[in-house]
């Protein structure tokens, strides 16, 4: 089984998010650069799987984006495990899931890949596309928001997690491109081996054609408007749980 | 055209679809292009009986035995054949989890663009651009398409079903897809919800939630003193049910459950857009937050900055005394 997993290198939630003066993207030299969450669940579900099969199974790291970004995020993901990774280094900011799907497609054809993992959605850009544009343009199957997964007769069964506690499994023939949740298992931390290991895999370096093909575009970047009324509270412990406690008794009157 | 596609939750069409509706309804009178809704596959006869008010050009029906249950193979080819049929200039649904399961394979194979998660629409002469929320909420987008046909979905809210312009279609029509057994190369089991838990956080009145800035599952009674001093039902965002913290039937947010009770007290959550859809309709909001320039503060009645861990412990002192 040769599994992908597809990365993301996102800034991290302590990050200080700014609009650059492009006025179109943010800042980036005051971002610390970290794994996008749902894609470390993605990774160690397709290690898992790889040690249930304990045959001579693959997971291959994929990562793009330039090389500042995503060089701690890719070795990370071959410190835990993957057997090696590809960089596909792209110093554009593309911002149109679609031609993001169809850079990574040009990679990945030529792998061809059993299953392809990656997180439900980034949490930068957020539109929750990638995993199911690549699937459709490779010409898998698909299934999203994976919260537990089975081999079972040459196939792979997917608990799909739907909305308000519902949930359905559906079972999927190779090759599959299968998003997943996060909270579907407990991403491992590296070993020390696996960190002096890392330094030995191999990473496959390639450019990532310019697309030229955006098809929607990111024209401006801002601050979103409150539409309430906030009250700031902030100030010495004391002063704010008065504050508090004043509004719980006596303007909304639930205590 | 514009078109906007339905959905159906469980038999009956889904929330945010109707609010796609009117989305479509103020983009196809803005634009002056008529406005066509289509009901497609599941209890598609049923949803266009209940649609069938909704003021719009057209009511289309798009049935076939392969797509009476949901699939993403199944949807998406019906779809890209209607589409490619109908050429709408927008293709409007909800953000729902069915829309991100299918409508990017539409998007793949007839390429055109999908933009997701929109939460405005603003108008540049007669290009519409599309607000979305991008780095967790902290900062917002706005998207111009270039393309002959676009599908757009929406996120809850964005736009209320109570501005439905009711009157009904003009015309009805059958849409006859074509569709083979061969088509479909998944195989899916019937819905199933997880074992009731007998807590039902949607009629509670009053809300403690806490996120992922109790930093450690020690820290949690501090939360749990507070939420039983006030009478409150405690809560959580994803991370803290990823974690193992709390049970899932306790999570708010759109894999969890929606939540509009009279007091909503947010503990260390930052507030991103996933937890705050099951929980932005709450009367009124209070959340504490270190993070001056944390997301929930956007949508916050009052605003406290400070460390948790100092305040919570004395509100509940206070509470109790």
């Amino acid at each position: 089984m040769k599994i992908a997993v597809l990365t993301k290198a996102i800034p991290s939630y302590e990050s200080s998010i700014r609009v650059d003066s492009s006025g179109s993207w943010i800042d980036e030299s005051v971002v610390n650069f970290v794994v996008n969450e749902s894609d470390s669940y993605a990774l160690e579900e397709a290690l898992q799987i790889k040690e249930q099969l304990n045959d001579d199974s693959e997971v291959v790291v994929v990562i793009m984006g330039n090389e500042n970004n995503t060089s701690k995020v890719l070795k990370d993901g071959l410190a835990k495990g993957a057997d090696r990774g590809i960089f596909i280094n792209n110093e554009n900011i593309d911002t149109d899931p679609l031609s993001i799907a169809k850079l990574f497609s040009e990679h990945l054809k030529e792998e061809s890949f059993d299953l392809i993992f990656s997180g439900l959605q980034s949490d930068d850009l957020g539109s929750g596309q990638t995993g199911v544009l690549i699937g459709e343009l490779l010409g898998m199957s698909t299934a999203t928001l994976g919260i537990e997964t089975k081999m079972e007769d040459g196939k792979i069964k997917v608990k799909r997690e739907l909305e308000s506690g519902w949930f359905q499994w559906v079972t999927l023939p190779f090759p599959a491109s299968i998003s997943i949740q996060s909270g579907i298992n407990e991403p491992r931390y590296p070993s020390l081996k696996g960190i002096m290991g890392a330094k030995r895999k191999d990473v496959k370096s390639v450019s990532a054609s310019s697309s030229g093909d955006n098809k929607q575009k990111f024209i401006e970047l801002f601050i979103p408007k409150t539409e309430k009324v906030t009250e700031r509270i902030e100030g010495d412990v004391d002063s704010i749980v008065a504050r508090m406690l004043d509004i719980l008794k006596n303007t909304l009157k639930v205590i | 055209m514009i078109l906007v596609v339905l959905e159906n939750q469980r038999g009956n069409i889904h929330a945010f679809s109707q609010e796609a509706v009117v989305a479509g309804q103020q983009l196809s009178e803005k634009l002056g292009l008529d406005l066509s809704i289509l009901c497609l596959g599941e209890n598609a006869s049923s949803l266009r009986d209940q649609a069938s008010d909704y003021k719009a050009k057209n009511l289309i029906l798009a049935q076939h035995d392969i797509i009476n249950t949901y699939s993403a193979d199944g949807y998406s080819k019906a779809l890209s054949q209607i589409v490619s049929e109908l050429s709408p200039k927008y293709v409007l649904m909800g953000h729902s989890y069915m829309v991100r399961d299918f409508l990017p394979r539409v998007s793949a194979k007839l390429d055109i663009p999908f933009v997701s998660d929109i939460i405005a629409v603003e108008y540049d002469g007669d290009s519409p651009i599309f607000s979305r929320q991008v780095f967790n909420a902290k900062l917002a987008t706005k998207v111009k398409t270039t393309s002959d046909t676009v599908l757009l979905s929406f996120q809850s809210a964005a736009f209320s079903s109570d501005d439905m312009q009711i009157g009904g279609s003009e015309n009805q029509s059958d849409f006859s897809v074509n569709l083979e057994a061969s088509d479909i190369k998944s195989d899916s089991e019937a819905e199933f919800q997880e074992s009731a838990s007998g807590v039902d956080l949607t009629t509670a009145e009053l809300i403690v939630s806490v996120g992922r800035g109790i930093e450690s599952q020690d820290n949690l009674p501090l939360v749990e003193s507070l939420a039983s001093a006030m009478g409150a039902e405690i809560a959580s965002s994803r991370p803290v049910v990823d974690m193992g913290w709390l049970p899932p039937y306790r999570q708010i947010g759109s894999s969890g459950q929606a939540v509009s009770p009279k007091l909503y007290l947010s503990v260390g959550i930052s507030g991103a857009i996933q937890h705050v859809v099951g929980m932005k309709g709450s009367k009124t909001i209070m959340a504490i937050n270190k993070d001056e320039d944390a997301p929930i503060f956007e949508i916050a009645d009052y605003a406290i900055i400070g460390d948790l861990m100092e305040i919570v412990p004395k509100l509940t002192e206070e509470i109790q005394k």
